[in-house]
């Protein structure tokens, strides 16, 4: 298989790459194809947004990455995670357990559901660094102790023999990123981190995230989101997802700026401001998130797009660089070429 | 001013009891509203914005008046006066039956758009139900009355027979619209009608809702802890914390000059869809 090139980061070569990823669902219903041709790179040292509504594929390509796909009824069923030089797909169960964790961790949208309510908050987080690192119980207690501090736990000695229901959502989040970090992983993953939060909670744990991320020198963060407010605040890059595939990818200056794809500029579009002059009127995406089960076999968004010419609903166009480190998935482009429509206008 | 006023809410105070112990006694209880007062104009939206648990939700449930029904032992104190054509009425201390005749007028469109509809109704027995309950129409009047609120706010009256699951996110809170908006309410109250949806769609759901208000001139309390959505659709807003309201004006005044040192945290904690603010705004 022919790689395409690299998306370039802000730096060097990408830490983790990501080619004709496809990760399909069997199911009674039919084949969802989630994930179905993801190319993407995270750069050494970057914060990537993975941005996408709900059925976009952003969630599974992120489990795909840990190889966390329950199958059955999912399967990741083409494509290469190459890590460091290695094949995540082509590793061992042993293998990619010690990968998870000390090299790539993830942490959850549910800040309640994805501790374990009858273990102490100390144990969930001393069983993390005990199955994966020989070290004595006390020296686990310790570095438990270190971390929980970092992340802005008080008296944390104290609060590890409580449960998690003893902590607030804004505190089971840092207690989750603790677990993340505590042995210093490379890249962090981080579904929907803030989603169940509330505003002034988001903004302590995104700055928390990032606090976390200056510190250990060239890691990256994955952070998936459907919020592009929130990719504003925190990312140096972004890809948009749709349909299972990518359809952007871009800095977060270029894409806020000047977005190529309909389908960005429409989700821009759609988001009234807290600032600056409100507008009449939103402006709309027609129609809904097409069923995963039946996708468009052209473009993935044209049932949508207020673009759409003769190619689109058969051809899908492949992702291109328009301009440097800008790529886009639409038959408008290149820029210059002969849509049968103009491009979208800022 | 005070012409157009259509719901006026004077020192609400809502509690809730706590039981505890093994014989379940009343242990304490805890004040979710304290105190507040607003009047609500015909034909705006006031927006009720605040984080979770500062009272937004309660503060609705107890103006429509089903928090008796939802709550053992909920008190309820304050009035809640609505003024309808033939006069002023405290709704606060209306039972089931007596609060009847006003119901009609004063819808709720939910947050959550899959538990808010039957499973087992079809869309027919669900928007038609308002109308079976507070009109005297007749079953074919009531079909034809569902069709045109179905094509009201943009779903074809061909969909009549089908279940809730057979529709998307924003599909069914356009049916939990028509629903609302059935039986001509003077007030809808909106408790999180988009936070649910995809953000592709929300913006189609807050249109909708703006175009029928216009139509319809209705009023809307519209409950929201997205501070971008609330600015957008109200006139004016009232942020809420610890049961209280520590601000109310209108919209743009309490965006541009926040007054209350909550208020000034909220905006400020807001996530902005522009880097180059955020940039300035950290280095600052």
């Amino acid at each position: 298989m022919s790689l395409p090139a690299a998306q370039g980061g802000p730096e060097g070569s990408p830490l983790l790459t990501i080619r004709g990823l496809r990760t399909y669902f069997y199911t009674e219903s039919g084949v969802a194809k989630a994930v179905d041709g993801v190319d993407l790179d995270i750069a050494q040292g970057e914060v990537l947004g993975l941005v996408g509504e709900s059925g976009s594929g952003k969630s599974v390509t992120a489990l795909s990455i840990l190889r966390l796909i329950p199958d059955p009824p999912g399967r990741i069923v083409a494509g290469e995670i190459l890590y460091k030089g290695r094949d995540l797909l082509q590793l061992s169960w042993d293998d990619i357990r010690e990968i998870r964790g000390n090299e790539i961790s993830m942490v959850f949208q549910e800040p309640m559901t994805s501790l374990n309510p009858v273990f102490t908050i100390g144990m969930q987080v001393m069983e993390v660094i005990q199955a994966h690192q020989r070290v004595s119980k006390r020296e686990a207690h310790a570095r438990a102790v270190e971390i929980l501090t970092e992340v802005g736990i008080p008296d944390p000695e104290q609060r590890m023999k409580q449960y998690p229901h003893h902590f607030s959502g804004g505190q089971r989040q840092r207690v989750m990123i603790a677990i993340a970090l505590v042995l210093n992983p490379s890249l962090l993953i981080a579904d929907e981190p803030t989603t169940a939060l509330d505003v002034t909670i988001q903004a302590q744990i995104l700055d928390l995230m990032l606090e976390m991320k200056e510190r250990r020198a060239g890691a990256s963060i994955l952070l998936i989101t459907h919020n592009l407010a929130v990719v504003a605040e925190t990312c140096d890059r972004v890809a948009v997802m749709y349909g299972g595939k990518i359809q952007e990818v871009a800095s977060i200056d270029a894409l806020f700026d000047a977005p190529f794809h309909p389908y960005t500029h429409g989700l821009l579009g759609s988001i009234p401001s807290v600032d600056g002059k409100k507008a009449h009127r939103l402006t709309v995406i027609p129609g809904s998130v097409p069923d995963i089960y039946h996708l468009p076999v052209g473009c993935k968004f044209v049932t949508r797009c207020p673009y759409a010419f003769e190619p689109c609903p058969d051809i899908e166009p492949p992702l291109i660089e328009d301009a440097p480190g800008h790529w886009v998935r639409c038959h408008l482009y290149p820029h210059g070429g002969t849509p049968a429509v103009p491009p979208p206008a800022k | 001013m005070s012409g157009d006023v259509l719901l006026d809410v004077q020192n609400l105070v809502v509690r809730f009891p706590v039981f505890g112990g093994i014989l379940l006694r009343r242990v304490g209880e805890v004040e979710a509203v304290k105190g507040i007062s607003f009047q609500l104009q015909r034909g705006e939206t006031l927006g009720l914005v605040g984080e979770s648990g500062c009272g937004k939700t309660t503060v609705g449930r107890a103006i429509i008046n089903i928090l008796r029904a939802m709550s053992y032992r909920v008190e309820i104190s304050g009035r809640v006066l609505y003024h309808h054509a033939s006069g002023v009425v405290d709704l606060a201390p209306l039972s089931r039956t007596q609060m009847r005749p006003y119901r009609a007028d004063i819808q709720m469109v939910f947050q959550d758009p899959y538990s808010s509809l039957n499973p087992r109704k079809t869309v027919d027995q669900i928007v038609g139900e308002p109308l079976r309950i507070h009109t005297k129409m007749s079953r074919g009047e009531r079909a034809e009355r569902v069709r045109w609120l179905l094509e009201k706010v943009g779903l074809s009256a061909r969909h009549v027979n089908r279940y809730p699951h057979e529709f998307s996110g924003g599909q069914r809170q356009r049916i939990g619209i028509a629903r609302a908006l059935a039986t001509n309410p003077k007030i809808v109250i909106a408790d999180e009608p988009v936070s649910a949806l995809d953000v592709s769609v929300q913006a189609q759901v807050i249109n909708l809702m703006q175009d029928l208000q216009q139509e319809f001139g209705l009023s809307y309390i519209f409950i929201a802890h997205d501070l971008s959505v609330v600015r957008h659709i109200s006139n004016r807003i009232a942020v809420m914390s610890w049961g209280d309201i520590v601000e109310i004006g209108p919209a743009e005044e309490i965006y541009q000059h926040p007054q209350h040192q909550y208020s000034k945290t909220l905006l400020a904690a807001a996530p902005r869809p522009d880097p180059a603010f955020n940039r300035a705004r950290r280095r600052s």
